[in-house]
């Protein structure tokens, strides 16, 4: 029993990357209707940008996200004009062929360059800080993980704000509803295509900080999270950045638990089965809308 | 002249949708556009707006060829369109929809007084303005678009089959609405099924059949045309659901 649910509390956690992870790469689907297969590099590449900044320079993990976050906004915004850019001229149904064809390109070409730059070995960010533990009753909570779940919880805050009362945010959100009528209110939805697409992979650098803090990093982690963050986008449907945050959430718990009561081989089945569930019983996620 | 169209071409693939059509609306107008399902009203009515590139022709707003100025620019020179099916941000606010109709800069400050002169218009509006308009029943989702489209400081609002799939009664409260707006100075472009409604309070009619201008004239001498009785107000035209 205490097993489970120290399981169940570190399932928890981790969730909360999920959801983070999860939501940046909901914010692309929704709104550009594009999927970017390479969003766990991205994620990757965040986590990496962390560590160097760690090892050579001395950055504070947490600290450093000041200048991952923003840098990846910036790569976000390159990316999209050198690549993504192309793809949302067509209609949605090539979109989505051909943003898969661009992401599992740019996937392997990120993982190899990522290769090249730090090795295939696995790092990870150890602080002096790493090994605090918080201990409640029978349970210890690590305390990098736990700051790492409130802040990916403070950043869907701070994206949620964003996209309500921000000009150019409700106007990223009226784009994800019907680019055709945005358009005739006068947004300019390439625009629009061009700040959802440079949030999303701003959340991405956040979340790979944060895996590089708690977890471990190596250049072949990025199928593993856009596996994790579609598996998410599924099960939460389109629409409710917290609803992709809880099912983040979720999705951590389920993997926890199953790994208590089947054993850690049966770990990574727990996501498969619940897309399946979800998608016989509704199919459009749990909070979608229709 | 606030809009002249000549000579428009336009077609989805090799299927032409509108062939050499010319018409005008003058400030302060209402003009209708009238014609069978497929003739092409709702094509005109995008290419007009921007959401499709003419294959030839041009559209002039008050001289300018709008044909070289982006689609989401257009908005901002005075030229609304309230799409078919209405088109609301269905997963927003009566309110949010309604301000993202200001959205262009010269109607950004303005935002505040159009923003009462819509509820004005529609008080229903006003008290649902928190809820998602998704939930909303049909006029009033007519409303918020026909408010949204108003946000933006219109000189000419178009509108595409407004009434589709409203009650009587609300088809009635929308058209009654066209005409204050019309007071207000807003010229109106109507594409309407309602051919008797829609030339009662037009100035001036065109009809369009197959993608061709085939008839136009003032709304009342319409009513009256032997062709146009025939074919959309006799007793083998298509019921319709209201007389006036």
């Amino acid at each position: 029993m205490i097993i489970l649910s120290q399981q169940l509390v570190l399932g928890f956690m981790i969730g909360g990357l999920y959801g983070l992870a999860a939501v940046g790469l909901s914010l692309i689907f929704g709104v550009l209707k594009v999927l970017n297969v390479a969003h766990g590099e991205l994620i990757m590449l965040g986590g990496y940008g962390a560590y160097w900044l760690f090892a050579l320079l001395g950055f504070d993990p947490f600290a450093s996200l000041l200048l991952v976050v923003p840098l990846s906004l910036l790569l976000g915004l390159g990316l999209y004009c050198a690549l993504f850019g192309f793809v949302v001229r067509t209609d949605e149904e090539t979109r989505i062929k051909n943003s898969l064809l661009i992401g599992f390109g740019l996937a392997l070409a990120l993982h190899a360059l990522a290769v090249k730059l730090w090795t295939a070995d696995e790092r990870g960010i150890t602080t002096s800080y790493a090994g605090s533990v918080l201990i409640v009753g029978h349970l210890a909570i690590p305390l990098v993980r736990l700051a790492s779940l409130a802040v990916a919880f403070a950043l869907i805050a701070a994206l949620h704000l964003l996209l309500t009362r921000w000009r150019w945010g409700r106007a990223i959100r009226a784009t994800a509803d019907d680019w055709q009528a945005a358009l005739l209110t006068g947004i300019d939805v390439r625009r629009a295509y061009l700040l959802a697409f440079a949030l999303g992979t701003g959340l991405a650098g956040a979340a790979g900080t944060l895996v590089s803090v708690g977890y471990s990093i190596s250049p072949s982690i990025g199928l593993e999270w856009t596996l994790k963050a579609l598996i998410v986008v599924v099960l939460a449907g389109l629409g409710s950045m917290f609803g992709t945050f809880v099912g983040g959430l979720f999705l951590g718990l389920a993997e926890a638990a199953s790994a208590a009561v089947f054993g850690g081989p049966y770990r990574e089945v727990v996501g498969l089965v619940i897309i399946f569930a979800v998608l016989v019983a509704r199919p459009q996620g749990l909070f979608g809308a229709r | 002249m606030l809009l002249e169209i000549l000579g428009l071409d336009a077609a989805y693939g090799d299927v032409p949708a509108l062939s050499g059509v010319a018409l005008s609306v003058e400030p302060g107008e209402i003009v209708a556009l009238l014609g069978p399902n497929g003739a092409g009203k709702t094509t005109l009515l995008k290419a007009i707006a921007g959401l499709l590139r003419p294959r030839a022709g041009t559209v002039l707003w008050e001289g300018e060829d709008l044909g070289r100025v982006p689609s989401h620019l257009i908005v901002e020179r005075g030229l609304a369109l309230v799409p078919e099916g209405r088109r609301l941000f269905g997963s927003m606010t009566v309110e949010e929809n309604l301000t993202l109709g200001a959205f262009a800069p010269r109607a950004r400050n303005a935002q505040g007084a159009n923003l009462e002169r819509v509820y004005a218009l529609f008080p229903i509006l006003r008290e649902r303005r928190r809820q998602i308009v998704r939930l909303l029943s049909g006029g009033q989702q007519q409303m918020v678009s026909v408010g949204r489209a108003l946000m933006s400081s219109p000189r000419l609002l178009m509108l595409d089959e407004p009434s589709l799939g409203l009650a009587p009664l609300m088809v009635q409260a929308i058209l009654d609405v066209l005409v204050e707006i019309n007071r207000g100075g807003v010229a109106v472009f109507l594409v309407e099924q309602n051919v008797r409604a829609a030339l009662t309070l037009a100035h001036r009619a065109y009809i369009l059949e197959t993608g061709r201008i085939v008839g136009e004239g003032g709304g009342a001498e319409l009513l009256q045309d032997p062709h146009v009785r025939r074919a959309y107000l006799g007793p083998l035209a298509a019921p319709e659901y209201f007389v006036l």
